[in-house]
């Protein structure tokens, strides 16, 4: 939607897409019911990569990331993250899950406990790390997205930009190989999104591979290596950044990035 | 556009509240006398509370303490209550037909379990929890009397039981479900050939008695309270797993609990009651003697889960999806999340429907009446029936009404500070 133009310079020292596969999508479908939300999905994820998803609403941008950590279930075709298979084998799950984290477009912070047992509560149950060593993770992560003095906070306690903060700094608790955003500055505050997007670009600076669902252009200019456009069910077109805004190819592209930064 | 232009050049500084909005008067202006209608309201209510108060106190106040019966009463001053009932009849309705000897055992009991839940209700004394959990066997023991060992030694089986588990699970086959089986399996072995063989020979050894005394003899507000503290404790975890259950993505598990779930909420407790007392009878094998309070305890139990389940249900509904997905995105698995994300947040929402049901629990204990166990109630119409007392009502309605008023109050107010202790959003 906005296009804000961040002041800071990228440091693009570790930004290196290397050869490493970190997610393979081939052929994938998905309904919903009768609905074919997902059609013949195909996509190579290497590690190191930045990959901005955008489209319209009810595109299917949301449930193909969805699928990938297995919140949604595929139902043909194949989805390899990070060498394992995603099958109805609750191990590989598990697996994947602990290695990919991520961030949803309402936070889901958990209200009943404070900032500081939010990150520590999965590597504390699921990679059984000592309570102090967690801890001493959760503090360092939270000072990474700044809000470190927030800790013995609880959520409803925060703002928007704070909570989204701590959201990401939960899914970094679990040391993930991949990132996941889910529109992840759609439920703020225009003055709270820019925060956010800065947190997000210093991961994107630190090597981090994510996929972002997400409408801020201005993100996908600077940061993202690779933008995909999504259209009913499809990959419509995808393009390196400068060449996809610049010279967008086909014509449902074109009306869709006239629509959002013509104004 | 000059007119529209306005700049703030001088900070207005902040200053005292008018008169009327602090203080007594405030809150009188607010909340009495806010509007015509309501000071018309006010005043109408101070009016009968004055008329309820005015034959209340000197009712109550000038009563009978110490007649003999309730001829005395009346032959003194009609006019005023007959508590004498009371002073000459209060140990029954506290404890019922118990061998009078023996009092001291369900009083010892009832403040050891006051002692017992303070850890359970007050996060700042978990560490004497230990005694809540040795509490039910304490109590068994006091009340029934009998043997130590033949309680020491559940104990003992399901301490057995557990710890096998805990060790199964950590060294020896890894896998919660195996090591569960197993440690299940060992326990029940240990029931059936073990368990009454040594508690003889313990008894034998270092014999440590109380008299026993039959469960028909129980009654008057023990009998509530073993009832309904029993059915509260134990129809909590059953109605969280029977709202899991109902919520189960398989379809027999689900199938169960609702069925389960609607036939107890479709039936009315004193029917079930009367199965416990009667048909039970006939479905059990001849000869076996099922202790009479421990099926009205089972039949509370399972009515009152029903309920639960239902309110804990609601509260499972109200968490927002994306709880779930969060706790999944991270990782947890699914026992995890329930345990650490979703029941936590449930929980807190149905805290007023949970106490709602122990409350209501509570009360309907003294349906046992009917089934002729002795309970508060039933006991009222037993002392109304002697003929130095018969013709008293209100005397003695009011003071098991007040016994019931204390603990069901007390419960509702753990549960409003409960709540507000948990409140963590602002």
């Amino acid at each position: 939607m906005s296009e804000q133009p961040n002041e800071r310079e990228i440091d693009r020292s570790k930004m290196e897409v290397t050869d490493e596969i970190a997610i393979h999508i081939s052929d994938m479908n998905k309904w919903f019911g009768n609905f074919h939300v997902l059609r013949d999905i195909n996509l190579e994820v290497k590690r190191g990569e930045r990959i901005v998803v955008c489209g319209p609403s009810g595109s299917g941008k949301s449930t193909l990331i969805r699928c990938i950590n297995r919140l949604e279930e595929h139902q043909k075709g194949n989805i390899t993250v990070d060498g394992t298979e995603l099958t109805t084998d609750l191990k590989n799950i598990d697996k994947i899950r602990s290695e990919v984290g991520m961030v949803f477009q309402h936070f889901n912070l958990f209200p009943h406990l404070t900032t500081l047992e939010n990150c520590t509560l999965a590597p504390i149950w699921v990679r059984e790390t000592p309570q102090k060593e967690a801890e001493e993770i959760a503090m360092e992560m939270l000072k990474k997205v700044k809000i470190p003095e927030q800790a013995h906070k609880y959520p409803g306690q925060l703002s928007g930009g704070q909570q989204q903060r701590v959201a990401i700094a939960r899914s970094l608790c679990m040391r993930p190989r991949i990132m996941l955003f889910d529109e992840p500055t759609s439920a703020l505050d225009p003055e709270m999104i820019k925060e956010v997007l800065d947190t997000m670009i210093e991961l994107a600076e630190e090597g981090m591979t994510m996929i972002c669902v997400t409408h801020e252009m201005g993100f996908a200019r600077q940061v993202a290596n690779r933008v995909i456009f999504m259209d009913e069910g499809q990959i419509v077109e995808q393009n390196e950044p400068v060449e996809f805004f610049n010279n967008p190819k086909s014509d449902r592209t074109k009306l869709f990035l006239s629509q959002i930064l013509g104004h | 556009m000059s007119k529209l232009a306005y700049v703030r050049e001088k900070e207005i500084p902040q200053s005292a509240p008018p008169i009327t909005e602090v203080g007594i008067i405030k809150w009188l202006r607010e909340n009495l006398f806010s509007s015509w209608l309501n000071s018309i309201l006010t005043v109408l209510s101070l009016y009968f509370i004055f008329i309820l108060l005015k034959d209340f106190i000197p009712w109550a106040y000038g009563a009978h303490w110490t007649t003999g019966s309730i001829r005395e009463c009346y032959d003194v001053n009609p006019d005023v209550a007959c508590f004498s009932v009371l002073t000459a009849r209060w140990k029954q309705l506290l404890f019922g037909f118990y061998p009078p000897e023996e009092y001291w055992r369900p009083t010892l009991t009832f403040f050891l379990l006051i002692l017992s839940i303070i850890p359970i209700l007050f996060t700042r004394f978990v560490r004497f929890f230990w005694f809540s959990l040795l509490y039910p066997g304490l109590a068994i023991w006091l009340l029934w009397g009998g043997s130590i060992w033949s309680v020491a030694i559940i104990y003992f089986g399901l301490g057995l039981g557990f710890l096998s588990f805990l060790i199964m699970d950590s060294r020896l086959i890894r896998s919660a479900s195996i090591s569960l089986l197993a440690a299940c399996l060992i326990t029940v072995l240990f029931f059936m050939f073990l368990a009454s063989f040594s508690a003889e020979m313990l008894s034998s050894l270092i014999p440590i008695y109380l008299p026993y005394v039959e469960s028909l003899k129980f009654g008057g507000f023990t009998l509530s309270l073993i009832v309904g503290v029993t059915g509260i404790v134990a129809s909590f975890p059953l109605g969280i797993v029977l709202a899991l259950g109902r919520q189960s993505d398989l379809p027999l598990v689900k199938m169960i609990c609702v069925g389960f779930i609607e036939f107890i909420r479709g039936v009315p407790l004193i029917t079930l009651l009367f199965v416990a007392s009667v048909l039970l009878n006939y479905f059990l094998p001849p000869g076996s003697n099922f202790d009479i309070v421990l099926r009205v305890i089972i039949m509370v139990t399972l009515f009152s889960a029903a309920y639960m389940a239902e309110v804990i249900r609601g509260g499972l509904a109200g968490l927002p999806v994306g709880q779930h997905e969060a706790s999944a995105a991270l990782g947890l698995t699914y026992w995890q999340s329930q345990r650490l994300i979703i029941m936590p947040q449930a929980l807190k929402i149905s805290i007023p429907g949970i106490v709602n049901t122990f409350i209501g629990l509570f009360k309907d204990t003294t349906l046992v009446s009917i089934i002729s166990l002795m309970d508060p109630v039933g006991l009222a119409s037993l002392i109304r029936a002697d003929t130095k007392w018969n013709g008293i009502y209100w005397e003695l309605y009011i003071a098991v009404g007040l016994m019931f008023f204390i603990f069901c109050f007390g419960m509702s107010q753990y549960s409003q500070y409960l709540e507000r202790k948990l409140k963590t959003d602002n």
